[in-house]
């Protein structure tokens, strides 16, 4: 283990807003992207569907 | 007697593809959720904190990932719409623009992570460093393909088109990344460069490796699910989609 | 009776090209216009300080000459396009890359030689020695070709599409990277007296692969635009 608590963790010798930012980006653009697919492809179900 | 080998070239039709892609992706989601667990475990806390860089370096767990999948995913891109463009096969070309717009999204992440590594590091939000002005030019490679492809509205026009761009793009990747690092090196004596890493422990790498690999496996699973939607865009009309099960209630 | 040989018809294709544009001499002066506005934008973006505009100098003209140089693709296949030409030429018995190739080496002597002909002057703009001016020559003589040559792979895959011009851009500007790094390094070497040499034999190369390799792209992507 590296971390002596869950605050050490946070703050990452200082440089916590950098690397959170990385990840949490990073994250959000990975749920952006399949919620995006996910929406589409019922959109398109329900298009072909009806029609 | 039946045959015993899988024939594979039964799934290169649209109609064969779409059922098998549903089947695959939710695997492909698994792998890439366990390995990327397992590469931010080994990333942080498993891999020590790195003497020059302190904790920033690891961002590069995510950083060199997404760049790598960048540069792989343009390949692939080029060789699916390649195969597009030669033999004339829709589902080849439909790969292409299926993991188009992944690719691009591997660029950006790459971009934004190397700017957030860069501030704490060099002191500014963006270094032009030979990898990341690469990384920029591949970005607009990306950009390039899928609007031409948005600009033309013939779906058969669009996957040849979108062929040519990728495959000259993939070829002058190596070029523009060769005159990228000349420009790089001449212009800067005390170069500042993402690519002078921090001295990799084996803890690193392996966290490194698991990271990309887990992107890989996202990458698959996200492309295989755009497919399916592009599948269903492009063969609307046909019949196998009329009588799909889940479009019946 | 066989048809016209290949030779007789590069310079029938070339001809008509050179002709068509001598008439339409507007087109070919915008262009140059072009040119000369968007070099001296940078000065008087960035401050009249003779030291930083010397050593500005050689990439804001390549820069320039780069984008005058896009702009003037539009031209390329729009007009043979529009009347129906185009799609006789794909129809020609001939290689349809040596056509093309025919027609980018009229549209470089109508568009992008004129730019190597003003860039002296505009290199005075910028307080660039003798040395200077003529290695800049040297590297757009040996660049714009090749930035004709990689655009009309783009000029032909845009044909007829809405967002033309700027679509364009954005397909071709990456690739003319390579070009416009070896080219205005080229006149950076030499000023810092490290010759420029490796630079214009790398731009040589460029314009060699260039040559093989960009008429056969834009013939197919022409072809893919036509059918």
């Amino acid at each position: 283990m590296n971390w002596g608590s869950v605050s050490a963790f946070l703050a990452m010798g200082g440089y916590g807003g950098f690397v959170w930012g990385s990840y949490a980006v990073t994250a959000v653009c990975i749920v952006l992207e399949i919620t995006l697919l996910a929406a589409r492809h019922r959109r398109l179900r329900r298009e072909l569907r009806g029609g | 007697m039946t045959a015993n080998k899988i024939n594979w070239l039964k799934y290169s039709s649209p109609a064969t593809f779409y059922p098998l892609a549903g089947r695959l992706a939710p695997w492909f989601f698994v792998a890439a959720a366990l390995l990327v667990v397992a590469g931010i475990y080994v990333g942080f806390f498993v891999a020590p904190t790195d003497a020059q860089q302190g904790e920033a370096y690891r961002i590069i767990f995510i950083h060199v990932a997404s760049a790598w999948l960048s540069m792989f995913l343009y390949i692939i891109m080029a060789f699916w719409a390649g195969i597009g463009l030669a033999f004339n096969t829709r589902l080849s070309s439909m790969m292409a623009s299926a993991v188009a717009p992944t690719g691009a999204l591997m660029t950006f992440i790459a971009l934004w992570t190397g700017a957030l590594w860069g501030k704490p590091m060099w002191g500014a939000w963006w270094v032009w460093d030979a990898r990341l002005t690469s990384e920029l030019i591949l970005l607009f490679l990306y950009l390039g393909f899928l609007s031409l492809q948005a600009a033309i509205d013939d779906a058969r026009r669009a996957d040849k088109a979108g062929a040519v761009i990728a495959l000259v793009g993939v070829v002058n990747v190596p070029i523009i990344y060769f005159s990228v690092k000349w420009w790089n090196t001449l212009h800067q004596g005390a170069s500042v460069s993402l690519t002078r890493s921090p001295s990799m422990a084996a803890t690193m790498l392996i966290g490194m490796l698991l990271m990309a690999l887990g992107f890989w496996m996202y990458s698959i699973a996200a492309t295989l699910l755009r497919v399916r939607c592009i599948i269903l865009e492009r063969e609307r009309n046909s019949e196998w989609v009329g009588q799909l099960q889940e479009l019946r209630q | 009776m066989s048809g016209p040989g290949l030779l007789d018809a590069v310079r029938c294709v070339a001809g008509r090209d050179l002709l068509a544009a001598l008439r339409r001499r507007a087109d070919v002066l915008t262009t140059l216009i072009f040119f000369v506005i968007v070099a001296s934008l940078f000065p008087l973006g960035v401050g009249p300080e003779t030291a930083m505009l010397r050593m500005m100098g050689p990439g804001v003209v390549w820069v320039a000459a780069l984008l005058a140089s896009m702009l003037a693709l539009g031209r390329l296949f729009a007009s043979d396009y529009a009347d129906g030409t185009l799609e006789q030429l794909t129809l020609a018995p001939q290689p349809l890359s040596m056509l093309v190739l025919a027609k980018v080496a009229a549209h470089w002597l109508a568009s992008g030689l004129p730019l190597v002909v003003v860039a002296p002057l505009l290199g005075f703009q910028f307080d660039l020695g003798t040395d200077a001016l003529l290695i800049l020559l040297a590297s757009l003589l040996l660049g714009t070709p090749t930035l004709s040559l990689i655009g009309a792979i783009g000029a032909a895959l845009t044909l007829g599409l809405r967002g033309g011009g700027a679509l364009l851009s954005l397909l071709v500007l990456p690739l003319y990277v390579p070009v416009l790094i070896f080219g205005a390094g080229a006149v950076e070497a030499g000023a810092a007296g490290l010759g420029a040499t490796a630079h214009l034999s790398l731009l040589g190369a460029l314009l060699l692969i260039a040559l093989v390799f960009a008429p056969w792209a834009a013939a197919v992507a022409l072809r893919i635009a036509v059918e």
